[in-house]
Order: structure tokens, then sequence, then C-alpha cells
């Protein structure tokens, strides 16, 4: 009797707790970053799609230049530094958010800004300097498998970069709305995101491209 | 002239060619009857805004249903064409389709039934479904869906104007390189099936992230994992699949698109490319595809097993386990679409286990279905028709599958029309029967009113003896050495069994008139069908529970949920104690406003894809521009919801309560 009453609901009052935890409906707070996550995850498989051709592509060079004549290592180490800095900035910008701390916010996302916009520059002038040394992404399976990966790894960047500066504008013209916060939370996903895309790029490509 | 309109020019129109320009006059024609029409008795209004710019997942998942519908049409109307070409082009004769045109016409095929027949079928069935089942009020991010089927449309769309202007793919629905390289494929059709492809694909890949979301995190109290039903389990695990294998076909599609539009050397014979690299890839893909259409096609029996016949689904535990199972083993079989590459014997034998390894879980499903049926009191109704008429011919299409897995039968039989009639088997047995049993089982829960038995069952014949006619002799004809996709059939002595196949395939497209013969006619008489209850089959799970069409938030309060079959269990207490839940302490309930974003969003995508496909460039980087404009004017606005003020809420919910109380009478008299 009891039990069938409280399957209509005569005896109890809230949910029973099923052991899990599902009490309903997850708040907002949880739900977007949780979305944003499964979306960086589905990135990640883009990634690891351009991966796996890079890999099987590499040495398929026809006759053209290989990765050790190709890559430099200081320059790469500059890039690195300048994103995983960034990331650092990134993390220093959330938190000064959570302090509804407008002048530090502002800052850091724009140095956050300003290190993505190094590392892209010096991507762009790696580029550049391959394409005028007769190596571009036309001239072999295996360039165009790197410019495709870095490439697009690039395109990230700058689509992270349009995403901050639209982001300093909000918080600057909105304050700290609980929307937009969320909004910075997904964007600092992105950004970390994409720093661990470059560690595995910079492992994969230039470190074993560079081994004598 | 090229800066502007790039290579579009007044040849792109086929003013030459009769059957694609009647085709275009005739649709647009139609369209626009259509359009004058709506305007004329004033729905426009009601269109646009409980439509067009919904974000309510009802009325997403109608939209996506209508859209697959339509495209059915187109693609049936391609297959007809075909089995008509190759019925009459035998010997001497040449047919009425040049090669040109007939490749055009099963890449077409291929990819819109695919792409925009059963996909949109499937994923209209979870926006439609998976939250009534979940008890909650909509999906996690209402308004991208919204953007989601947009996308979707706007994909479906450019694969359609290729009719019109320029051409489409010759390369059949896959796009095999170097075949779709420039220098093989010079001509627009590849690159409309690409950026086709890529939009609507970006749609899916939202979709995905927006259902695992709401599975996982947006459910009823006390919806814990293994009381969801087996279509919210089915759903997950295909939106799980969407997640992991979409993106690969993404790179794919860009790689593809690389090559052509900017020389690169993916997938060339020169400059180091490797044609193979885009088999492994796409297969990737597009074995998980497959599972992304089957598992909520097996869902939909498990929900249509279970309520006609009157038991608990049978190994519902099970039913799960061989859900992810299949899931899982999806992604590790891929290779079986190319034996033929020279792997090696090892490693084909190692993908050929893997393959027929799959048939294990889906055999346990057949049982659990059969054992569901087993001692139960079985209604034989139209989705139970679909459903006994899936298992007999599924089984068959498993087997033939099996057989294939095995790489020295697949050497004989590979790319011949035995594999064309194994597809054709598994996708119309399995995924197309599951989508028509779930079209009747939900339609009443959609409009109110149910759909006519009589002309269902008729349907139901028409696909099941039709479908038999028109794949069952292409075993034979693949076995006798007939290869895929020929436009002209060189041995007299295949003329019975063809013509035998197209006979076939007239009486599937009976069915499809008649699909829509009962549509009008249970519109018509839709006064002497009117589901009041709500519950018009005895239903087990949640969207039963509500009003039938739902009120836009679906439920007044939250249902509580105590064990499996949350609604069964709540209805029998209730019609044991002859008494409802306690009456709630009604509250406002937030709603998500309409919007026009996914509107604008699929405008510039068609804009921009158009531009791209034609290679105007300023046409394209304007669309981009204008896409991201929108994207920082929606992102300015602050969110709105409104409010559904609580004295509406409670006066449904009462006149609900009042009628679910009459209906619990007449039950209990019943037993
Ligand atoms: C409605 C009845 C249907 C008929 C009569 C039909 C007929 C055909 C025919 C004649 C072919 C070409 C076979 C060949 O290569 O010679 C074909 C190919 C194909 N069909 Fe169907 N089909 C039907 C439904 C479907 C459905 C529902 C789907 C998927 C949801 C589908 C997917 C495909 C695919 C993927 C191909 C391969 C296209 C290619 O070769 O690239 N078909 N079909
Ligand atoms: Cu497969």
């Amino acid at each position: 009797m009891t039990t069938e009453a409280a399957t209509i609901g005569l005896t109890h009052s809230g949910s029973e707790d099923t052991g899990l935890g599902h009490r309903g409906p997850e708040s907002k707070s949880i739900v977007v970053p949780y979305g944003f996550w499964l979306f960086v995850l589905s990135d990640m498989v883009l990634f690891s799609a351009l991966f796996a051709t890079y890999a099987s592509l590499v040495n398929a060079t026809d006759g053209g230049p290989t990765t050790n004549q190709l890559f430099d290592r200081t320059l790469v180490a500059i890039e690195t530094l300048a994103l995983l800095l960034s990331s650092f900035t990134c993390g220093l910008a959330m938190i000064a958010a959570k302090r509804k701390n407008m002048n530090l916010t502002q800052i850091w996302l724009l140095v956050t800004g300003l290190l993505g916009a190094v590392f892209l520059f010096i991507e762009f002038y790696e580029f550049a300097h391959m394409i005028g040394e007769g190596a571009p992404p036309q001239r072999s399976a295996f360039l165009s498998s790197f410019f495709t990966l870095v490439g697009c790894h690039g395109a990230h960047v700058t689509a992270g970069l349009l995403w901050i500066g639209t982001m300093m504008a909000q918080i600057w013209a909105k304050g700290f709305k609980e929307h937009i916060v969320r909004r910075l939370l997904c964007l600092s996903i992105f950004w970390h995101a994409l720093d661990i895309i470059w560690v595995a790029i910079f492992t994969i490509v230039y470190l074993i491209g560079t081994l004598p | 002239m090229s800066v502007i309109f790039g290579k579009l020019t007044w040849d792109a129109i086929p003013f030459h060619e009769p059957i694609p320009l009647i085709t275009s006059a005739v649709v647009l024609a139609a369209v626009a009857a259509i359009a004058v029409w709506v305007w004329r008795n004033g729905w426009w209004p009601y269109l646009r805004d409980e439509y067009i710019t919904s974000t309510d997942h009802k009325r997403i998942g109608i939209m996506y249903i209508v859209l697959a519908l339509l495209m059915l049409v187109r693609g049936f109307a391609d297959a007809i064409m075909m089995r008509l070409q190759q019925s009459m082009a035998i010997g001497a004769s040449q047919g009425y389709l040049t090669p040109e045109h007939y490749n055009q016409i099963f890449s077409a095929h291929g990819t819109i039934m695919i792409f925009f027949v059963a996909m949109p079928f499937v994923i209209g069935f979870m926006n439609f479904v998976v939250p009534l089942q979940l008890g909650v009020r909509d999906v996690a991010f209402p308004t991208m869906n919204n953007v989601s089927f947009w996308l979707t449309a706007s994909g479906a769309l450019l694969i359609n104007l290729s009719l019109f202007i320029g051409e489409f793919a010759r390369t059949g629905w896959l796009a095999f390189p170097p075949l779709s390289e420039k220098e093989f494929s010079p001509g627009v059709g590849v690159d409309y099936y690409l950026v086709a492809l890529q939009i609507s694909g970006v749609g899916t890949v939202l979709t995905s992230v927006n259902f695992v979301t709401t599975i996982l995190k947006i459910r009823a109290p006390g919806m814990s994992y293994f009381r969801m039903p087996v279509f919210c389990w089915t759903s997950l695990a295909s939106n799980l699949l969407i997640l992991a294998a979409f993106p690969v076909l993404t790179v794919t599609l860009g790689l593809l698109m690389l090559d052509r539009y900017l020389d690169f050397h993916f997938f060339t014979n020169d400059g180091g490319g490797n044609s193979m690299l885009y088999m492994n890839l796409i297969w990737v893909w597009g074995h998980p595809e497959v599972y992304i259409l089957a598992l909520p096609a097996f869902g939909i029996y498990s929900e249509v097993a279970a309520t006609f016949s009157g038991k608990p689904l049978f190994g519902y535990r099970s039913m799960v386990f061989a859900t992810l199972a299949i899931c899982i083993i999806s992604f590790m079989v891929w290779l079986h679409h190319f034996f033929t590459m020279g792997a090696g014997a090892n490693i084909n034998a190692i993908f050929g286990i893997a393959s027929m390894v799959i048939g294990i879980p889906t055999g346990v499903k057949i049982y659990n279905w059969l054992f569901t049926m087993y001692g139960g009191r079985v209604r034989f109704t139209v989705p139970m028709h679909y459903l006994i008429g899936f298992m007999l011919t599924f089984v068959v299409g498993g087997l033939t599958g099996v057989l294939l897995a095995i790489p020295p039968v697949d050497f004989v039989v590979h790319n011949s029309l035995f594999l064309v009639a194994h597809f054709h088997q598994v996708i119309i047995g399995g995924v197309v029967f599951a989508l028509m049993a779930g079209y009747t089982y939900w339609f009443p829960k959609a409009f109110g009113f149910t759909l006519d038995e009589r002309l269902g069952k008729a349907v139901f014949w028409c696909w099941f003896i039709g479908f038999h006619l028109a794949f069952m002799p292409s075993y034979l004809l693949g076995f006798y050495g007939a290869t895929r996709r020929m436009q002209h059939i060189p041995d007299p002595s295949w003329a019975p069994w063809l013509h035998l196949e197209l006979f076939g395939a007239v009486i599937i497209g009976a069915g499809i008139v008649l699909t829509v013969v009962q549509l009008l006619y249970s519109i018509k008489t839709r006064e002497q069908r009117l589901d009041v209850t709500g519950d018009p089959w005895d239903g087990r799970t949640l969207e039963w529970l509500t009003l039938s069409p739902p009120p836009h938030y679906n439920f007044a309060v939250l249902p509580d949920v105590h064990g499996e079959e949350a609604y069964w269990t709540r209805k029998q207490t209730a019609i044991k104690m002859d008494q409802l839940i306690k009456e709630p302490d009604y509250q406002p309930i937030e709603m998500p406003v309409s919007t026009p974003v996914g509107v604008i969003c699929a405008f510039f995508a068609s804009v921009c894809g158009f531009a791209v496909i034609w290679h105007i460039w300023w046409l394209a980087i304007l669309g981009l521009i204008g896409a991201f404009a929108v994207f920082v004017w929606y992102a300015w606005q602050d969110e709105h919801e409104h409010i559904v003020p609580v004295d509406e809420v409670r006066t449904n919910a009462r006149e609900r309560r009042r009628i679910r109380m009459e209906h619990l009478h007449s039950l209990s008299q019943s037993t």
C-alpha cells in the first residue's frame, strides 16, 4: 500500500532518491559547459582524423622537402611558449572574472589575445617562409597534410581571437552577468583545448620531425 | 564576368535536357502554389511563429519529418528512374538516360536517401520523443536545435538546387577519389555534394551535442539511467556515434575540398596522394553511420513491441548492453567495406570476424522482441505489422551481411548487385520500416488524432511485398555477375529479373502514394479518430501521460519517476487506487522564445555554400561576414524566456486531470 501510494505521489513529497542523484534537470550552469565540453570533444575527434592523415602521409614527400629540412625548432619553441603562456593568462582572466574585477579581466583577456596573435604571427611567418622556399602545400601529400593539420589549429586560434574580442566587448558593455560568465567559461575551455592540441602537434609534427 | 559570377553561366540551366527542365518547372510551380495557398488562407503567421522560428522540440521534430518525407519522394523518383532505365537498356537498347545523367541519378539517390531521408527522419523522432519520454520540457539547447534543423534543410536545398542549376556528382554517394578529383570530375557536381554535406553535417553534430547533453543531464526527477525507455538509450548511443563519427566525415570531405579547390594532394594519383586513405577515413564514419540510423530504429521497435504486446520489454538491461556493445564495435569494422584493398589476409580476417561479432548483440535484440511478444496480448496494429515484417526481412539481410563479412566471399560479390540488395534489405527492412512504424505510433501524440488503420496496413503490405520483389532478384543477379551502377545491361537473360524489380519498385511507389492518401483521409475524418485521452495505445512511457498534442511545455509539473516504465506504473497504481496523483503545487513555467536565428543562419549558409560551389568568392566572403554578424548580434541579446502564467498552467492541468480521471474509470471498468 505505501509503495503504491508513493508511486502516485500520495505519501511523499519531492523526488525519490534513486541513488544516482537524479533529482531532475541540472541547472544551466552545469548544462551549458557540459554541452560545450562535448563540442570540444568532437573537435578533438576532428583533429585526430587530421593527425591520422598526417601520420599516414608524412613520408609521401614525392621527392620534395622532408620534415628535417623544413622545421625550425627554435621558432616553434617560441611559438609554443607564447601559446602556453596565453593559457596561463586566460586562467588569470577567469580568476579575475570570478572576483568580478573588470579591469584585470579585460587586461588578462587582452594579454591572452595578444599572445595568441604572436603565436599566429609566427605560424604565418613559418608558412610564408616555407612557401617561399618552394614547399607549398601543393608540393606533396606530406606538405598538404602538414599545412592542413597546423593550419586547422591556426584557424581555431583565429576563431578564438575573434571570440576573445567579442567577449571583451560583451563584458565591458554588460558586466559580469551570469550567462556572460558562462560564456567566458566556455571560451576558456576552448582556449585550453587548443593548447592541448598544440602540444600534440608540437610533439608529433615538430619534435619527431626534427629528430636526426 | 568571371569575377562576378564565378563559374556560373546560362549553360548551367539545363535548357536542352527535358527531364530536369520539366521537373524544375513542376517543382517551382508546386512550391509557388503552396506558398500562395498558405498565404491566401492566412496561415503564414502561424507557420512562421509556431514552426519556422519555433524552439519547441516537438515542432522541430515535425519539421524534420516533413523534410524527410519530401526528400523520400525525391529519392524515390530517382530510384524508379533507375529501375526503369535498367529494365529498358538491355542488350541492343540504350534506354532513355545517358550515362552522364544516370550516374548523377544514382549518386543523388544514395546521398539523398541517407543524408536527407533517413537522417532527418531519425533525428525528427529523437526530437519529438526524447524530451517527452524523459519527462522534461525541452532539449538542453532549444535555439541551437532550431539552427540544426535549418542547417540540415539548407543542405537539402543545395542538393536539390543542383537539379536546376548545374549538375550533381557522378561519383556515387560517397564520392570516391580519384574519380571525384578535379582531374576526372571538373564540373560543379562534386562541389554540390561536398558543400551540401558539410553544411548539413554541422547541423548534425550540433544535434548530437544537444541530445547527449539532454539525455545525460536533463531528465525528470527519479529518471535514473536504468529507468530510461529504450528509445532514449538508443538515441543516446546514436548521438554518441554522431559525436565521434561525423567530425571524421567533416575532415574527409574537407580534405577532398582542399584537393579540388586548392590543388592539394591528399587523394590524387600524383604528388604522393593516396586514395585509399579516403576509403579508410570515409568508412570510419560510414560504418558507424549505419548504426546511427539503425539503433534509434531498434529503439522504435522496442517501444512498439512492449506497447502492443501489453508487457514490459523482455530483457530491458540486455537490450541496453546490446545497444552499447553495438555502439563500440561499430567503430572496429570499417575495413569490411574494402577487403579488396589488399591489406593482407590477417587484417581482413580480423575485420571479418569483428563484423560478424556485431551480429551477436543484434541477435540478442531480435530474441528480446520475440520474447516480448511471447505470452503477451499482442495487438496487430500497423506498427506491429512493421515490427514483424522487420524481423523477417532483417534476419535475411543480416545473414547476407555476415556472408559479405567473409573476405573470400566478398571478393566475389564486392560491388555487385548482391551488395545493393543486402544494404537495401537492412536499410529498408530495418530503418524505413521502423520509421513508418514510428510515424504511425506517434502521429496521434503529435496531432491529436490517429491515422487510418486500413490504409496503414495497405501501405505496409506495399512496402513489404514491393521491397522483396524489388530487391530479392538482385541477390541472384549479383551471383550472375551483375555489378552495381550499371546504366546498360549487357546480358539479355537478366531481363525478366529486372522487369520484376521494376514491378516491385512500382508497388513501393503505390505505398508512398497511399501514405499521402492515408494522411489526407485521416485529416478529413479526424473527428472520428480524435485522441482525447492522450494515451491511444495504452502506452507505457511518459509521452502518453500528457495531452495529445502536448502543451508546448509538455508537463505542467515534471513527473516524479518511480521504477521502470514510468507511465505504466503510475497508471496501474492509479487504477488500483482509483485516484490520481495528489494535485501538485503549480508554478509558472519558463519557456524559451522563438527565434529567427536558425533561418538566418541557414540563409547565410546556403548563400555561402552556393557561392563556394560556383567559385563566386566575393559572395562567399560576404556570406561569412554576414554569418559572423548574426552570431554577434544573437550573442548580444540577453537571453529571453517567456513565462507561462501559473493560472494558465493550472487551468490546463485541471482539465487534463479531469480527462485522465474519466479515462482511468473506463480503464478500471474494462479490466
Ligand atoms: C524506395 C525504394 C528504393 C529503391 C527502388 C531503390 C533502388 C536503388 C537502385 C536501383 C540503386 C542503384 C543500384 C545500382 O548500383 O545499380 C540504389 C542505390 C542506392 N540506394 Fe536505393 N532504393 C530505394 C530505397 C533506398 C533507401 C530507403 C535508401 C537509404 C536510406 C537507399 C540507399 C541507396 C544507396 C546508398 C545507394 C547507392 C548509391 C550509389 O551507388 O552510390 N535506397 N537504390
Ligand atoms: Cu560497414
